[in-house]
């Protein structure tokens, strides 16, 4: 099978979706004539010219509800935020009107938009550009979020993002951009919505998405170097969330580390932490772990910001932690 | 802020005193142009320095240099007096902090990130900030700082002081939704603030023409009935006289007013871009009108710089960049209890 870089499969999604579907755009801040701040853009501008592949001003709320409503009216626009702290600035038309069409009209308005872009801390970049935002955007109801970790669930899930008729949040990761997996040459979809099993375990579970699963797969690893079996759960989606296969693991396991990289309080970990003491309580042998960032803004300096942030040690004594070993 | 901030300035060691106003009572037109040229020559080898350490891998993230800018941030900081006034711009801050007369060794720690840093090392190069200087930043969300910028005019007015606020941004930021309903606030509640579009003519790789409804900035001004003009950013005597024009309005009237310097960067966009999407006769043609020579020449062929002059003020800078270089070396890594502090006062 052909070893491809994220970035290379976010770009293959979108190529095939844009052949596919002459309804499908893509715009945001350099994607076409500087093919993306990161480069997943690369070569789409001369393919696909400058109807469909647009350059626009840094006008994040201007952009991002024009997307909006020219999705309204039939067109699947991608929208590229540069990063999606920038996309704070868009806020407002994602949750007063991307998530609120469809339910206001009575369901006559459908939005079927992506926006997608790194989200997440990258490395000396500071409280403004280092942020996590998977909180914000699960919190609302009327759009999905989906943050894969592999360049194979990425390209198969921002097909699926594409052809789906609801907004939906695609997070990336600056740093992911270069991970290289293997991804098949035939057409593939990923339903958004399911989680995957990456490692089969039976003493804790370990759960967690996006970037975070590369430490989640070491610590698993390290711990079973020491003797202890973990099972890895890539929830892939945090909206719709895939909470049979949460509630099947912690059953199996009956002990359960999130890691979420972003502030604790109020965080998309935090709620899962609830759903899982309420649903699987029986089952819990321990209360559920949360290793999170520290519940500060990013600080500059390279020590401190990886101190903030989740990390495999840390990974690896909440899970001991659970285990009461 | 203030509370961290007294430690700091002090552990940093002296700044260079900076003269805040342009007409020092008895000071004379040369030793005026002198400052200005030194100022520029300081920032031009303070960034360069950074850009050594940065390929030393010294510094990290985002580092926007302000080289080829020099003559908009010297010219006009000169027309102000920071004990009233104030400065905010945007992430390529380097520039402004020195025209501030801020420390260049609490500099160099900020973009080492250590502990003697201006910020304290939680900054880094986008976020520099001096309250005492009245730097008020360094804002790394474009636009973002344009509203706050105006808000601080606000103050001033309401306090009835005599201030004025300079906020720079550029050529990219001049789009969002930040900057026209800053305008429109501005001149609703007539507050004392100078705008400084900044116009590099690119934001990150896009040139402005491809973006902007307008090519002459000032029209967005006008819309708002704030006057204002284009400019020459190159020749920091003529940006000096168009921000002393537009302060004085401010101070008097209390009416805000809108400037458009065009300029240029040197360097890429940040340290990552080749810049590639411009061409080397065009970054040419600018670089023969380098702010630091069109000053040089003047002031060569009015007789108030000679060759030997320049070139000691030159190494004095250069030394003042190896200077803040060795003190960032030797400052010590923020401690990680420092992680909590200043989270809520
Ligand atoms: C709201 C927001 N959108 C996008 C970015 C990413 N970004 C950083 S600088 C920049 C270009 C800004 O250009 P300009 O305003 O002309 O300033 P210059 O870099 O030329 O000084 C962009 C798009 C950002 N920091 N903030
Ligand atoms: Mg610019």
């Amino acid at each position: 099978m052909p070893v491809i870089a994220f970035r290379q499969a976010l770009k293959d999604a979108m190529d095939e979706e844009m052949a596919r579907d002459q309804n499908v755009i893509l715009m945001g801040e350099e994607v076409a004539q500087y093919n993306g701040a990161y480069k997943v853009s690369q070569g789409l501008l001369d393919k696909y010219g400058p109807e469909r592949i647009i350059d626009t001003p840094i006008t994040e709320e201007g952009f991002t509800g024009v997307g909006i409503g020219a999705a309204l009216v039939g067109l699947r626009p991608i929208v590229e935020w540069m990063t999606v702290n920038f996309s704070a600035q868009a806020f407002d038309q994602v949750l007063n009107n991307a998530a609120k069409m469809l339910y206001m009209s009575g369901g006559q308005l459908k939005v079927p938009i992506v926006f997608r872009g790194p989200n997440g801390p990258a490395e000396y970049l500071a409280s403004q550009h280092s942020q996590s935002f998977q909180a914000f955007y699960s919190h609302i109801p009327g759009i999905k979020v989906v943050a894969p970790s592999t360049p194979h669930d990425a390209k198969g899930m921002l097909k699926s993002a594409i052809r789906d008729d609801n907004p939906v949040i695609f997070l990336e990761g600056e740093m992911m951009y270069a991970w290289k997996g293997e991804v098949p040459d035939e057409e593939y979809l990923i339903p958004l919505g399911k989680a995957e099993v990456k490692r089969t375990g039976e003493e804790v579970t370990l759960i967690s998405f996006s970037r975070s699963m590369q430490m989640v797969l070491e610590a698993a690893e390290v711990l079973e170097k020491e003797g202890y079996s973990a099972e890895v759960l890539d929830l892939r989606s945090l909206r719709p969330l895939d909470e049979e296969a949460v509630f099947a693991s912690v059953v199996k396991t009956n002990r359960c580390v999130i890691i979420d990289n972003d502030w604790p309080m109020a965080s998309f970990g935090s709620y899962l932490g609830w759903l899982i003491s309420k649903n699987c309580f029986d089952s819990l042998d321990a209360p559920v772990e949360l290793v999170a960032m520290e519940d500060v803004p990013m600080p500059y300096n390279h020590t401190l910001e990886l101190a903030v942030q989740p990390s495999m040690e840390k990974i690896v004594t909440a899970a001991k932690r659970v285990m009461y070993v | 802020m203030g509370k961290g901030k007294a430690g700091v300035t002090s552990a940093a060691g002296t700044a260079p005193e900076k003269k805040t106003t342009s007409k020092t009572p008895g000071g004379s037109e040369k030793a005026f142009r002198t400052e200005l040229l030194r100022q520029m020559l300081l920032i031009r080898r303070f960034e360069e320095k950074s850009a050594q350490m940065y390929g030393l891998r010294k510094i990290g993230g985002f580092c926007h240099l302000y080289i080829g800018q020099e003559a908009v941030a010297v010219g006009a900081v000169a027309a102000l007096d920071l004990k009233d006034d104030y400065v905010l711009t945007a992430y390529r801050d380097h520039g402004h902090a020195l025209a501030c007369g801020m420390d260049p060794k609490a500099m160099m720690a900020e973009l080492y990130g250590r502990q003697a840093g201006c910020s304290r090392g939680k900054g880094g190069s986008m976020h520099m900030f001096d309250v005492d200087k009245h730097m008020l930043g360094g804002n790394g969300i474009v636009g973002a700082h344009i509203p706050v910028a105006t808000g601080v005019a606000l103050k001033i007015k309401y306090k009835k002081e005599n201030g004025v606020v300079l906020c720079f941004f550029g050529d990219g930021a001049i789009h969002q939704g930040s900057f026209h309903e800053s305008l429109n606030l501005a001149k609703i509640w007539n507050l004392p603030i100078v705008y400084i579009c900044e116009n590099n003519q690119y934001g990150m790789g896009t040139d402005f023409r491809r973006v902007s409804s307008v090519t002459d900035f000032s029209k967005m001004g006008l819309s708002y009935d704030i006057p204002g003009s284009q400019m020459d950013g190159m020749d920091v005597l003529k940006v000096h006289a168009a921000v002393k024009e537009a302060a004085d309005r401010a101070r008097k009237e209390h009416q805000p007013s809108f400037i458009e310097a065009v300029t240029y960067r040197y360097k890429g966009h940040s340290m990552s871009d080749p810049a590639t999407y411009r061409t080397k006769e065009e970054l040419g043609e600018y670089k023969s009108q380098d702010p630091i020579l069109i000053l040089k020449a003047q002031m060569l062929k009015s007789k108030q710089l000679n060759n030997e002059e320049f070139d000691k003020i030159d190494a004095g800078c250069k030394r003042i960049g190896n200077e803040a270089v060795q003190f960032a070396e030797d400052s010590p890594q923020p401690a990680i209890e420092m992680l909590y502090e200043d989270v809520v006062v």
